[in-house]
């Protein structure tokens, strides 16, 4: 809602400052969110009247004009470019001295060899209007020589409020300056409106057939008019400042009329109505061809204005396009009717719409406005485009009216919702200020608010009201007492913070990717099945829910490498969604992307690529929060498209795949444009970081014995089955196991590799004596031997 | 003896190493060493004599033996002195294999936040980011079609569920799980259809909602003027600025008066908050004349912003490496 300061002084005696009334409208809740000052630097500037303007002697485009600036004896000269700059016109002279506001200084000068006694300016020279195309023409009863600030009302400003939903009243003069007399305390100055005297016996029926939508409906038929005749500078001046350009003096009224009362009203070529007036909902398949000139269908939730034949207009959105007042208009037809919200509600935007009526008729028009609107708008009319008005007639539906009820406001409850008692006379007085009917009681009040005020109806809202009109600063600032449960954090999972922390201490940098990707992705992937599309997408390519981080993740390792980097490493913790039978499954992930050399860069270390195991390296300091040893955390190649399939793993935990561990798939690699090897890994989260309680046992007294050995066995005999058979042939004295080396070339029969591992033995009751070892050695060769057809090297 | 001492004494100082040295230490002291001779002759002397003789070799031999020590003390200082100079290195190269990663911004910023209430006593709560409308809106007080829905630019998807426009909707889930008194934070995504450099389709909040039997606004006030001053370590000139939202009331938008790079002061707006409405305790079953309550909601990206001076909002969400690194 933008609207002009000076209107609204008009309208309500205050005497602060524009700052001060910006920062009390701001701090009620009125949130002022621009001030554009208008006419200053406008001394000096008059109504001047051009007597007769000549062709420039030395200049083709230029013209000297003779201008009156009200003393008829001196007429002075004044060199102007402005295409039409004629005789006769009226327009803003500055006059030497004068500062303009985009800074010029006017003085007398020569130009082209004639002296110019100051300058002709358009809108935009003086700053009033962004047109700069030629000379701001001023009506033809702009009295000559009269400052043109003064003659404008200027200066002034033009204030913008960003109005919160609930406060439609504020979007009319009327209903803030209700709000301003509030907060500052002043008298307002009510406006009288007369009724206007009925000439015409002209009364066009009006029937409703949605009393729900449309309980009230008043109209007028005004004859006669002559809809050529100018909108007076005034109204066009408080539109502009309003931000509402002049069409014409027709519609400029009834827009006047809403900026200062609130009632968007609407008129229509009388002569284009066939019948009646009939407020219904539209039927299936009807369609209206609407002011903006476009045809849209419309069905059964919409509300029209009909006539005995089709619909007319779009109730409380938009006219339409064959009833529309034109310059042939003689008879017109005005409505002024109250639309229920929720009749109006959502309606212009399933047009693609949004209109000033439509804006407050979804928040509330108060339904006591329409026969006072009504007959402001006639007056003004007649004045205007003069004609004869008919009678008001009138259609309505009182118990289908919103009804006011009574609200309780309970002088305890104010305080306790506060934190502070306010004194009875000012919780009254803000009450009363903002025409609400005040009853006291024993406890505190019956109210009832304006039929303007749509957001109040219960306890709290009244509450509300008293503070922000009070001051929020009123109220103290004090911490609550300490709750009576402190809270437990869980240690049955690795918090997120530490998780993040081990990755960052591996050299992994935190990403965070939009939740929606292209569809394109995860079909490169094929990772699409049970992806779940929006719809509604801001664009193409963040259209469907991820179903996967690393998507995203390998996506910004391409951005960072097409940016010089060489050696990207990153990580991503965040939901991946699917479709379940259920509704959509969210699961927290966690992912890592890398690539590059295994080492940032530096001396004393030969520089050699990441490698699978190096990869594997990281995602075990994962592991090793859950505390390695205790959890049952096993690796299997895996066979997902999209990893390479010789360098990938499935991780298993108690059996349960969690995630996958790999080299992204080469031809994957290919077509996503990566010309070099990445490694991924993706864990569902939960089972990643749930862990057990660490239980503290005994430290064995004994000494440990470490036994190396080496076995051979054929290279598909995967190393972890062969140390779970270690484990098995081994038993409890076996307390932990390394391998120390892989070795496959000369000496060793093709198609076999030699393992070397370290058994660490230890008995908890006594001290391991040699047989006991060689007999653990041996029970680890025959299971290997007899599982794998595992030799001891010799 | 003075003459032994004369004769050896520079030997010993001039011995190279301790190779020398205990040749030296054999000459004089080994079996047949000429200290050890001359011990042997004193049984020899009568008795009157031997005394005094023998105190003088005693003397002659300590004061040597002391030599010896002192000058093996020197050669060893000396060595050490050699494998030092030896074993310089150049400490200013780099260290191997240190290359940390670092949080991201948002994820810095949130867990600051949320340490903060944590001392506060909040816990955090969790709730999906497919939402459906009742959780977003319905039970958070926003009637079907209202035009408050319209500030809320959502993302639907087919079957009606939403993503969630805001973390209000974990009030919602937290109050219906439990019992009050609630302390209660949540933080994360969410999503608006909204894209220019200041708004993202998708970005991060935290929520926070206090139900007890005796709070009022004035708490609420306490409660974001602390974590404010304890968020950026300093104290701000605040305001609460009256606001609506469907599910608070009263309700209050929150501005601190923040300094810019070139001097000037501006009101900024930081949070957005209120004493939670009536009509939602009640949608979870919460007695309203028993319980009040406060919420709050803000914006992470706009407190990274202004804790770390980020000056556009689609950096957060670009994962350049060169930006992502400046906050480690």
């Amino acid at each position: 809602m933008k609207f002009s300061e000076n209107w609204l002084r008009e309208r309500v005696a205050i005497d602060a400052t524009r700052e001060a009334l910006v920062e009390r409208l701001t701090m009620a809740g009125l949130e002022v969110e621009g001030v554009e000052p208008i006419g200053d630097g406008l001394d000096l500037v008059v109504v001047a009247e051009i007597l007769s303007a000549e062709p420039h002697p030395n200049a083709d485009r230029l013209r000297v004009c003779r201008v009156s600036t009200g003393d008829a004896a001196a007429p002075v000269t004044i060199v102007c470019g402005a295409p039409n700059a004629r005789a006769g016109l009226r327009a803003p002279l500055a006059r030497p001295g004068a500062r303009l506001p985009n800074g010029t200084t006017i003085r007398v000068a020569a130009v082209r060899g004639v002296e110019s006694h100051g300058m002709l300016c358009s809108a935009a020279e003086l700053g009033l209007a962004a047109d700069a195309s030629g000379l701001l023409e001023l009506p033809g009863d702009a009295p000559v020589g009269a400052p043109l600030a003064q003659w404008l009302g200027l200066p002034d400003a033009s204030l913008e409020l960003k109005l919160t939903p609930n406060r439609p009243d504020c979007l009319g003069m009327e209903g803030l300056a209700a709000e301003v007399a509030t907060l500052f305390d002043a008298p307002r100055r009510a406006l009288e409106v007369p009724v206007v005297a009925v000439t015409s016996p002209r009364a066009p029926p009006i029937r409703i057939d949605a009393p729900a939508a449309c309980p009230r409906y008043l109209g007028r038929a005004i004859e006669d008019v002559d809809p050529s005749r100018p909108t007076p500078q005034w109204m066009v001046e408080r539109l502009r400042r309003a931000g509402i350009r002049s069409i014409s003096a027709i519609v400029d009224c009834t827009n006047y009329v809403m900026l200062e009362l609130g009632q968007p009203m609407h008129a229509f070529d009388l002569d284009r109505i066939g019948g009646g007036i009939v407020v219904r909902m539209a039927r299936e398949g009807e369609r209206l061809v609407l002011l903006d000139e476009r045809e849209v269908a419309l069905d059964p939730g919409f509300l029209v204005i009909a006539d005995a034949g089709a619909p007319l207009a779009v109730a409380g959105v938009m006219g339409g396009h064959g009833s529309r007042v034109t310059d042939a208009t003689r008879h017109l037809f005005l409505e002024s009717a109250h639309f229920a919200p929720d009749a109006i509600i959502g309606r212009a935007r399933k047009l693609g719409l949004h209109t000033d009526a439509s804006h407050r008729f979804e928040r509330g028009v108060d339904p006591a406005l329409p026969e006072r609107a009504l007959e402001r708008l006639s007056a003004l009319l007649l004045e205007v485009v003069g004609g004869r008005a008919g009678p008001i007639v009138r259609a309505e539906h009182p118990d289908a009216l919103p009804s006011r009820p009574e609200i309780r406001l309970r002088r305890e409850r104010l305080a306790r919702v506060l934190g502070m008692s306010i004194r009875d006379g000012r919780v009254e007085a803000i009450l009363r200020g903002l025409d609400m009917r005040v009853e006291a009681g024993a406890d505190g009040w019956t109210v009832v608010p304006p039929t303007r005020r749509f957001d109040l109806s219960i306890e709290e809202d009244l509450i509300e009201e008293v503070a922000r009109v009070h001051g929020y600063d009123a109220v103290p600032t004090r911490l609550p007492g300490v709750g009576g449960r402190v809270a437990a954090p869980t240690e049955a999972r690795v918090p997120d913070s530490v998780l993040r922390g081990v990755l960052t201490t591996r050299g992994y940098v935190e990403a965070i990717n939009f939740a929606f990707v292209p569809p394109a992705w995860l079909e490169a992937w094929q990772l699409a099945e049970g992806a779940i599309a929006l719809a509604n997408p801001l664009s193409a390519d963040l259209a469907v829910m991820r179903t996967a981080l690393l998507p995203g993740l390998v996506d910004a390792i391409r951005r960072n490498l097409a940016r010089q980097q060489t050696r990207v490493r990153l990580f991503e913790t965040g939901r991946v969604f699917r479709a379940g039978p259920d509704g959509p499954v969210e699961t927290q992930r966690v992912a890592l992307a890398a690539c590059g050399s295994a080492a940032a860069e530096q001396w004393g270390v030969r520089a050699r690529p990441m490698d699978w195991y190096d990869l594997r390296g990281d995602v075990e300091h994962l592991f090793a929060l859950l505390g390695a040893a205790r959890a049952d955390i096993q690796l299997e190649p895996a066979s997902d498209p999209w990893l390479h399939p010789g360098r990938s793993a499935l991780v298993r935990r108690d059996g349960a795949a969690i995630g996958r561990v790999g080299v992204l798939h080469p031809r994957l690699a290919k077509r996503l444009d990566l010309g070099l090897d990445v490694h991924v890994a993706e864990f569902d989260l939960d089972p990643l970081v749930a862990r057990e309680l660490p239980r503290a046992t005994a430290i064995s007294p004994f000494p440990q014995v470490r036994r190396d050995l080496a076995l051979v066995v054929p290279d598909e005999v995967p190393f972890a089955a062969l140390a779970a058979s270690v484990r098995r042939a081994a038993g409890a004295v076996l307390k932990d196991l390394v391998l120390f080396d892989e070795y496959r070339g000369p000496g060793m029969p093709a198609g076999r590799r030699s393992l070397a591992i370290g058994l660490i033995l230890q008995d908890d009751s006594r001290t391991l004596i040699d047989p006991d070892v060689d007999a653990v050695v041996s029970a680890v060769t025959d299971a290997a031997g007899a599982e794998f057809r595992a030799t001891l090297r010799a | 003896m003075t003459n032994l001492i004369d004769d050896y004494a520079p030997r010993i100082a001039a011995a190279s190493g301790p190779e020398a040295l205990e040749a030296l230490r054999v000459a004089l002291f080994g079996k047949s060493g000429l200290v050890t001779e001359q011990l042997k002759q004193l049984g020899k002397l009568p008795p009157d004599e031997r005394k005094a003789r023998g105190a003088e070799i005693n003397a002659a031999r300590d004061q040597l033996q002391a030599l010896i020590e002192a000058r093996r003390e020197a050669l060893e200082e000396a060595r050490l002195e050699a494998r030092l100079a030896a074993e310089r290195i150049d400490v200013t190269m780099p260290g191997r294999g240190a290359d940390p990663g670092n949080l991201h911004p948002v994820t810095r910023t949130l867990e600051r936040i949320s340490s903060i209430f944590a001392r506060l006593g909040y816990e955090s709560a969790d709730g999906p980011e497919i939402e459906d409308d009742h959780h977003n809106f319905e039970a958070l007080n926003f009637p079907p079609h209202h035009p408050a829905r319209a500030m809320h630019d959502t993302f639907y998807f087919p079957d009606g569920r939403l993503l969630r426009t805001h973390t209000s909707p974990v009030q919602i889930r937290a109050m219906r799980a439990g019992k009050p008194p609630f302390r209660v934070i949540a933080a994360g995504k969410v999503y608006r259809s909204d894209s220019d450099q200041t708004h993202s389709p998708m970005f991060h909040q935290m929520e926070g909602l206090l139900v007890d039997e005796r709070v009022s606004f004035a708490e609420l006030k306490g409660t974001l003027a602390a974590f404010v001053r304890a968020f950026f370590e300093r104290d701000f000139e605040m305001r609460f600025r009256p606001s609506y939202f469907p599910f608070t009331e009263p309700s209050a938008e929150v501005d601190i008066r923040w300094e810019r790079p070139d001097g000037s002061h501006a009101w900024l707006e930081v949070l957005g908050c209120g004493m939670v409405h009536p009509n939602v305790l009640a949608a979870c079953g919460i007695d309203p004349e028993r319980w009040t309550g406060f919420a709050f909601g803000l914006g992470i990206e706009r407190f990274a912003m202004l804790r770390y001076g980020v000056a556009d909002l689609r950096a957060f969400y670009e994962n350049d490496l060169r930006f992502l690194r400046q906050f480690a």
